[in-house]
């Protein structure tokens, strides 16, 4: 070995490109580091979990013990020919319909009127309306269960009793075919106001003086609001759409304590409600995982699609 | 004063190390204690035997969980299936106990059992539910029956006799038909909880079949389809189509109905022997019926069944303990279950099941009434929701409520339980 060590020197282009791999480098650490605690809550609560429930699904597991007992699809053939899932989609379906045309049109109106209109001690019905969404889920529940009692001396039973001669008792959560539309009226009641809060935001960036400006040019109030406030309110729109269908899917607590376990006999069973009551309480944790996963199948694929189809527009404005 | 109390301690620690025995017996422990008894005075009595144990046994801290029953079971299993049982804590025996217990859950005291302890239980069919095997995981505290509660005071009104209670399933439906007629409720039922309404059907089952239907069923040389559960459905249906239940009876919790029973809105209540304390709890004054107007009477007959009319309906609550418990938790639960301390339990409505302890309930003839039909019964059929695996207890509860509920008919709801049974049990 010689003593001498040679060392190439870089050229000054070499140099540049160095420092732009430095930064880049750099740049590509900080976007790690950044994304790592959020990446690592992911991974750990939904990814692993998802992963886990698609895996424990094709087994028949009560819990206790490793999984021994495979069943290939055998849970989802069970459960896609349970009539009481069938039923539980479908109530999940009605109770997303009637959110799309019942809850999110009045929050609408409501946010025009407390939030438009020229209504005196508007910001006092603002505050009133927005109470029931600030009541915890099980609260709402309970608070209705007094109120909704199904015998004639239940809180609206009497009232409705004291102004009709001759009413008689209605069994609001007791009557299998009109539980679903009371509990309907509860999640309408404890959520419109969230509703109308967005839109609130939403008709703030709606501006005034274009308004005006139809006005001016002779437009009608109905038609200043089709034409010009509900298209500026579109993205906000588009918005209380997704969260409505998604929470309607997800509906768990509410449910589940207002109708005593999705009763009577399973009438007001809801997905979330199924998957609990058939997958958790009965020791069948193979099965309820399979209804986790149908249930996670729907929530996507309407996700993926209505944000790729409907809310691409909305991503399109924000990034400019 | 602070001194002597550290020499004492000091002693204490080295007098065992001195003599050459582990000190085990001042090891600071602490037992968790899970138990249902939401009820007020009951609770109270739990917290008054934990105190006193404590009195006596400094090192030991008791820390208590009260939870409500249907809570209680929802937030056992998901901690039982991560292996973390507590200490001490409610069970009703049965298939889900020797659940936990094979999956290495529970503690064995079949030694500490044995003897002294072991022979004062006068309910030694109730005991038997906590073991398997020659292993006991616990011991029950209270055993009884499910029989018919009933207000004397509107059985009279109706022109019906108070103390002719019926005795077969026709005078039932005739004396429900006499309470109709005269404007009265006549049978509440908290059916929203499911379980309430699920008496009526295995009591008809148990009278039409007897224990042999219900054991064969179990395992396997029969089936929930034969033709007992399918009879006890259309006895069922007889009672139902006379429309005799609270209206919204679909919607009502077990609170609910003790409160109309407590309140004296309805004649008639088919439950457990802790309906006497629960009616008081939750009719509108706290008080319950007045003294005197309750009465008791056991499942009427079923003609021509092939049970004896003997045969009960029941079950206990009972205390076990957890694979990880200290050894303090098995001298506990034995302080628990003294004649003393039973015999106060008798005084809240609890029915003692430990010998000498007859002058219990000797003021109260209901509680009296029910003891002698729990220990004179033949057979005694422990509740379906407990003794079956939960899925199958669930598919009993859900198939009876489509009963009441109109929706199905005795022989799909027969079949329902029988589809969800021959799935779960081998």
């Amino acid at each position: 070995m010689s003593g001498y060590r040679f060392r190439i020197l870089p050229t000054p282009y070499e140099q540049a490109a160095r420092a732009k791999q430095r930064s880049q480098l750099s740049k590509a650490l900080t976007v790690t580091l950044f994304a790592l605690p959020g990446m690592m809550v992911f991974t750990l609560f939904l990814l692993i979990p998802i992963i886990q429930s698609s895996y424990i699904s094709l087994y028949r597991w009560d819990g206790f013990g490793p999984l021994t007992e495979f069943v290939g699809l055998g849970n989802y053939d069970r459960l896609l020919n349970h009539s009481v899932f069938q039923a539980s989609v479908s109530h999940s379906f009605l109770i997303m319909l009637l959110s799309l045309a019942v809850q999110l049109p009045m929050a609408l109106g409501l946010a025009l009127l407390v939030g438009r209109g020229n209504l005196r001690g508007k910001g006092l019905f603002r505050t009133v309306l927005f109470v029931p969404y600030v009541f915890s889920e099980v609260i709402t529940a309970l608070i209705w269960r007094y109120v909704l009692y199904p015998q004639s001396d239940g809180m609206v039973n009497t009232v409705l009793g004291t102004f009709i001669p001759g009413f008689e008792a209605i069994e609001w959560l007791a009557d299998r075919n009109l539980v679903l539309y009371s509990l309907f009226a509860v999640l309408t009641w404890k959520y419109f106001g969230f509703y109308m809060i967005l839109y609130m935001a939403g008709l703030q960036n709606v501006p005034k003086d274009l308004e005006d400006a139809a006005r001016v040019d002779g437009a009608t109030e109905p038609q200043v609001l089709r034409q010009i406030t509900l298209p500026l309110l579109g993205s906000t729109i588009r918005l209380t759409v997704f969260l409505s269908v998604l929470g309607s899917f997800q509906q768990f607590v509410l449910a589940w304590v207002l109708t005593n376990e999705g009763g009577p006999a399973n009438a007001s069973q809801l997905i979330a409600t199924y998957l609990y009551k058939f997958g958790i309480q009965q020791w069948w944790l193979g099965y309820g995982s399979a209804v986790a996963v149908v249930l996670f199948g729907i929530t996507l694929l309407f996700s993926l699609g209505y944000q790729r189809i409907i809310m691409r527009q909305d991503y399109a404005i924000s990034r400019d | 004063m602070q001194k002597g109390y550290r020499l004492a301690m000091l002693l204490v620690a080295i007098l065992p190390l001195a003599l050459g025995v582990p000190s085990l017996a001042q090891d600071e422990v602490t037992i968790n204690w899970w138990h249902i008894q939401t009820e007020t005075s009951q609770a109270a009595y739990w917290q008054s035997l934990a105190d006193a144990y404590m009195a006596e046994n400094p090192n030991v801290t008791i820390e208590i969980t009260i939870l409500e029953n249907n809570a209680f079971k929802e937030r056992l299993a998901p901690i039982m299936q991560a292996g973390d049982p507590p200490d001490l804590f409610q069970s009703w025996g049965g298939a889900v106990l020797w659940k936990f217990a094979d999956n290495g859950l529970m503690r064995n005291i079949a030694p500490e059992l044995e003897g002294e302890w072991k022979d004062s239980f006068a309910a030694q069919a109730a005991l038997e539910l906590f073991g398997q095997n020659g292993e006991y995981y616990g011991v029950p505290w209270d055993w009884g029956a499910v029989g018919m509660f009933y207000n004397k005071a509107l059985f009279e009104e109706a022109g019906l006799d108070p103390e002719k209670p019926p005795q077969t399933w026709t005078e039932l439906l005739d004396a429900v038909q006499t309470l109709k007629d005269a404007g009265i409720t006549p049978i509440t039922l908290g059916e929203g909880e499911k379980w309430p309404g699920h008496f009526w059907w295995v009591y008809l089952a148990l009278r039409l079949g007897g224990g042999e239907a219900f054991l064969a069923a179990y395992d396997r040389s029969g089936s929930f389809a034969d033709a007992p559960f399918v009879q006890a459905g259309e006895y069922l249906k007889q009672l139902i189509d006379l429309d005799p239940f609270d209206d919204g009876f679909l919607g009502l919790t077990w609170p609910d109905s003790a409160g109309v029973f407590g309140n004296g809105e309805a004649a008639m209540l088919l439950m457990g022997q802790w309906a006497p304390g629960a009616q008081a709890q939750y009719s509108e004054s706290g008080e319950g019926l007045a003294e005197g107007v309750m009465g008791w009477f056991p499942f009427p007959a079923v003609e021509g069944g092939a049970g004896n009319p003997g045969d009960a309906l029941g079950g206990g609550n009972g205390f076990v303990i957890g694979a990880n418990a200290p050894d303090e938790t098995i001298d506990f639960l034995k302080y628990i279950t003294t004649a003393e301390a039973q015999l106060a339990g008798s005084e809240i409505w609890l029915l003692p099941v430990v010998k000498g302890v007859d002058e219990a309930f000797e003021d109260d003839p209901i509680m009296q009434a029910i003891v002698e039909a729990r220990d004179a019964a033949p057979y005694s059929q422990l509740y379906y929701d407990q003794f079956l695996p939960p899925a199958v207890g669930e598919a009993v509860n859900d198939a009876v409520e489509t009963i009441f509920a109109g929706m199905a008919t005795p022989e799909e709801a027969a079949q329902a339980i029988e589809d969800i049974a021959s799935f779960e049990l081998q």
